[in-house]
């Protein structure tokens, strides 16, 4: 067993455990920052995958922006769930395994088709800035500026849904 | 450049314009309203007299027509037909439709729906129009409908009085029967001969080598739809009640233009008729039935509108008599000339009805000839023109027709001759009750006095027509320049003209000098009288009719629906359906994550299934 | 024990997407809810860069790019209705919003 591969087992582990507790915590605000801490667990494996950038924005963007929003509506509503989770959810807790269980049927045949479990990589790929960035702002110039629009109107949506209705 | 053929959409149009604007815009200014309909009417009446000189000089009008449907196989054209026929069409149309505007103007004064009148009039000129440009069956068929429409809701213009909205839902389902059997006809004709439009038709429909039946069919099914819109025998029934709406309404549609569409589609299709000498022969004696039967009915009424209403069946009776015998032209001389002196008469008793107030008893009338005399003279003229005395326009057209008829058919000619002693007798029955004499009822008539000019005027412009209308025969030369009458020497002539001159002395005798008194008679006849009065039934026996057949049918369609229908198939199906409506709205809980649940569940056997 | 591959960071992404799937289907909060979708979005995002990784490609890198941006977008979306939702019912109990109920 390499240190590469001990640091994999500890990163998935972590992250996994994180997810769990995610789901069983009655308190909205632990389960939000368990999120934060699994996606910093997440970067970690990025960064093993050589991919740089992307674990620099998982940190930067994913936990530091967009999971700080999360904790801050959170809080802002402090709201407490009268009942637990498992309570009742008779059809929740055969449906969800269910799900999972149709999904990998769906989707490992058609991994084990392609061969690309099996196969050893020719070359491999570094996430480096540049290697990432280039294919986005030449190839993927069109759906970067369609994405740049639809956040420009998800900022707009935002504005107007958060405004107060006026009353007639 | 506006050619002729420009200005003929114009006419079409103009009126829909009005109408579409008065409706849309212009319903809260009276004056706004009715200036506009009667400009698009004038208007359309100064282009029909512009057509109706190029087309009198031999000039070929040809509208611009749009393909309106491109099939495989064929085309429907939206187009316009400018000939001899149509060209006279537009003008009576027109004509007589801007007297009759301008009149209304005086008739409806005051009235709430003054605008509305107004708008309901220039739609019905639109499709009016529409019936007489027509260039094809679709289009005909079209217009057909809109004037039905439009008439139904002049009818039933005052809508509040329940008998008026009786009145128009009966006209437009009476209709409806003859409709019916109109659009069978033109589906059959269509799919026999491949195309809808007349010229096409006309030269190709005697080259088709079709079976006697089936040319006895679409002859008969096409005469249905004339039957039902000119009122003919059985489907008469709703003109008498369409009397219930406005007089103007009654003098343009049910007496001088939409009740003659019948006349003038026979006529516009005589080809088609002709091939079937049996259908012909039906349409024959469906005129002839008619128009003895109305006439009888017409001694009985004291409405004054009824009387003019079953003198306008038996004048519609003729017309289609004299296009069973194949006088087409005779036909539309004497349409003609009937809507000049049809349109007049009623347009006299709408004056009358002003005057008093809404009072249409004849026998509640009389001693009006002084106190509106100008409302009596021309009434007075529509009568002698309407019993045919010489030298007024019904004169010419009538005796055109009986002569026509006298060489084909003498059982017809008989029966057409006791026809016009009836005509006669009831026009002058009516006059001398309602004009002549004391007044019979001092409330009513006794402070009636003559109508505004605004009335008068188009009074006296009718009565002009309805005088000079026939003289020398120039219309049926216009329609056919080789007409030639039927020649049977002066002593026939003289025996027509004695048989009307008869039923007016009768009348005279009876009500103007008294010697045979009203009620004496009533018992004298017994019966007879009842059953005229009663109008021979038909009403009734229509009302048995359906009764009877539709309680028997709805029966057994109640013992059918009971047993089958609710109870073995409904009873099972329903059961099945609740139970799975019961297991579908399981995934409808409004549980959000239920749903998410299920969409996944989906989206995995979606993928199951494509990667299969 | 094998060494890690491809296989390993599938295994873990898929794991990770069945946590956030039970999220949204388990819980009735409608923030965890949203975190679950959260979870799966991130699921893909790992399954992406390892498949760009050992593919040898910079698409999956791009596609993980691309979906944080819209993730970003979806959360400021998402987040505003919850608040508008709570404004208004004063609640953020899926179960308690069941006005669509068939």
């Amino acid at each position: 067993m390499t240190a590469y591969d001990a640091i994999f087992w500890f990163f998935s582990l972590a992250l996994l455990l994180c997810g769990v507790l995610v789901l069983i915590s009655p308190n909205a605000v632990a389960s939000g920052l368990y999120l934060v801490l699994s996606f910093f667990f997440l970067a970690g494996l990025y960064v093993l995958l050589q991919a740089f950038f992307l674990a620099l924005i998982q940190v930067l963007v994913y936990a530091g922006a967009i999971m700080v929003l999360f904790l801050f509506v959170v809080m802002l509503l402090d709201f407490q769930e009268s009942r637990r989770w498992w309570h009742g959810n008779l059809l929740g807790l055969v449906g969800a395994p269910l799900a999972v269980a149709a999904l990998a049927t769906a989707l490992l045949p058609v991994l084990k088709q392609s061969g690309a479990l099996a196969a050893i990589p020719e070359q491999w790929f570094e996430g480096t800035l540049e290697n990432v960035m280039t294919p986005v702002f030449t190839r993927y110039l069109l759906p970067v500026e369609i994405i740049a629009l639809i956040l420009l109107a998800a900022t707009i949506g935002v504005v107007v849904l958060g405004r107060k209705e006026k009353q007639p | 450049m506006l050619t002729n053929g420009h200005l003929v959409w114009l006419i079409l149009f103009a009126p829909l314009l009005a109408a579409g604007a008065i409706m849309l815009g212009t319903r809260r200014l009276p004056r706004v309203s009715a200036a506009l309909s009667i400009g698009a009417v004038v208007l359309g009446f100064a282009l029909s007299l512009k057509l109706f000189v190029a087309v009198l000089q031999g000039q070929a009008v040809v509208a611009p027509s749009v393909v309106w449907l491109d099939l495989a196989g064929w085309q429907l054209v939206w187009a316009a037909t400018v000939d001899r026929l149509s060209a006279l069409m537009l003008l009576v149309v027109t004509g007589v439709g801007a007297t009759i505007h301008v009149y209304s103007l005086g008739y409806m004064r005051g009235d709430a729906g003054f605008a509305r009148f107004f708008g309901c009039l220039s739609l019905f000129m639109f499709s009016m129009l529409g019936i007489v440009l027509a260039a094809n069956f679709i289009q005909m068929f079209i217009f057909w409908e809109l004037v039905g429409v439009s008439s139904y809701l002049l009818i039933g213009f005052w809508f509040e009085r329940p008998s008026a909205a009786e009145a128009g839902k009966k006209a437009f389902i009476v209709n409806r029967i003859g409709d019916f059997g109109f659009l069978l006809g033109i589906l059959l004709v269509g799919s026999v001969a491949g195309t809808f439009n007349f010229a096409e038709l006309a030269a190709r429909w005697p080259t088709l080598g079709l079976s006697a039946g089936t040319l006895a069919l679409a002859a008969g099914l096409i005469f249905c739809g004339a039957v039902g819109k000119s009122a003919q025998f059985p489907l008469h029934v709703w003109l008498p009640d369409a009397m219930e709406g406005p007089t103007p309404v009654s003098a343009l549609i049910h007496a001088a233009t939409m009740v003659a569409a019948g006349v003038y589609m026979l006529c516009r299709v005589a080809w088609l008729l002709a091939a079937s000498p049996e259908i012909m022969q039906l349409i024959a004696w469906t005129g002839g039935v008619t128009a003895l039967m109305a006439a009888s009915i017409a001694i009985t009424q004291r409405d004054i509108k009824r009387i003019l209403a079953y003198s306008t069946l038996s004048q519609l009776g003729y017309m289609v008599m004299a296009v069973g015998l194949g006088a087409t032209t005779e036909a539309m001389f004497h349409l003609t000339t009937h809507a000049f002196f049809k349109a007049l008469l009623f347009l006299g008793a709408g004056s009358v009805i002003i005057a008093l107030h809404h009072e249409q008893d004849i026998f509640k009338m009389g001693g009006l000839a002084k106190k509106m005399p100008v409302t009596f003279a021309t009434f007075l003229i529509g009568t002698l023109a309407l019993g045919g005395i010489w030298p007024l326009a019904g004169f010419y057209s009538k005796d055109a027709i009986l002569l026509a008829e006298m060489d084909v058919n003498r059982p017809l000619l008989v029966l057409s001759l006791i026809t016009a002693g009836l005509t006669g007798f009831y026009m002058a029955r009516a006059l001398i009750v309602a004009f002549l004499g004391k007044a019979r009822d001092a409330k009513a008539a006794g402070h009636a006095h003559e109508s505004p000019l605004v009335v008068t005027l188009p009074l006296v412009l009718l009565a002009v027509m309805a005088v000079i209308a026939g003289w020398h025969e120039e219309i049926p030369h216009f329609l056919k320049p080789d007409f030639h009458e039927h020649d049977h020497g002066a002593g026939v002539l003289l025996g027509f003209l004695a048989i009307p001159l008869a039923g007016f002395a009768l009348a005279w005798l009876l009500y103007g000098r008294g010697a045979i008194d009203d009620v004496k008679l009533r018992r004298a006849l017994g019966p007879l009288y009842t059953l005229l009065e009663n109008k021979f039934y038909v009403d009734e026996f229509y009302l048995f009719l359906v009764n009877s057949v539709q309680g028997g049918l709805a029966a057994v369609c109640e013992g059918f629906d009971f047993v089958f229908v609710r109870g073995l198939s409904i009873g099972s199906a329903a059961g099945l359906t609740r139970l799975a409506g019961w297991c579908v709205r399981q995934l409808q809980g409004g549980y959000l994550r239920f749903y998410l649940l299920f969409t996944i569940l989906g989206i995995a056997a979606v993928l199951i299934w494509v990667g299969r | 024990m094998m060494h890690v591959g491809l296989i390993h960071y599938l295994a873990v992404s898929g794991a990770l997407f069945a946590l956030g799937l039970a999220c949204i289907v388990l819980r009735r909060n409608a923030l965890l809810v949203f975190m679950g979708l959260e979870m799966n979005l991130n699921a893909a995002n790992l399954a992406l860069v390892a498949f760009s990784r050992y593919g040898g490609h910079a698409d999956g890198q791009v596609l993980a790019t691309f979906i944080i941006a819209i993730a970003a977008a979806e959360v400021a979306i998402g987040l505003a209705i919850i608040v508008a939702l709570f404004r208004q019912r004063s609640t953020v109990v899926t179960d308690l919003l069941r006005s669509l109920r068939g």
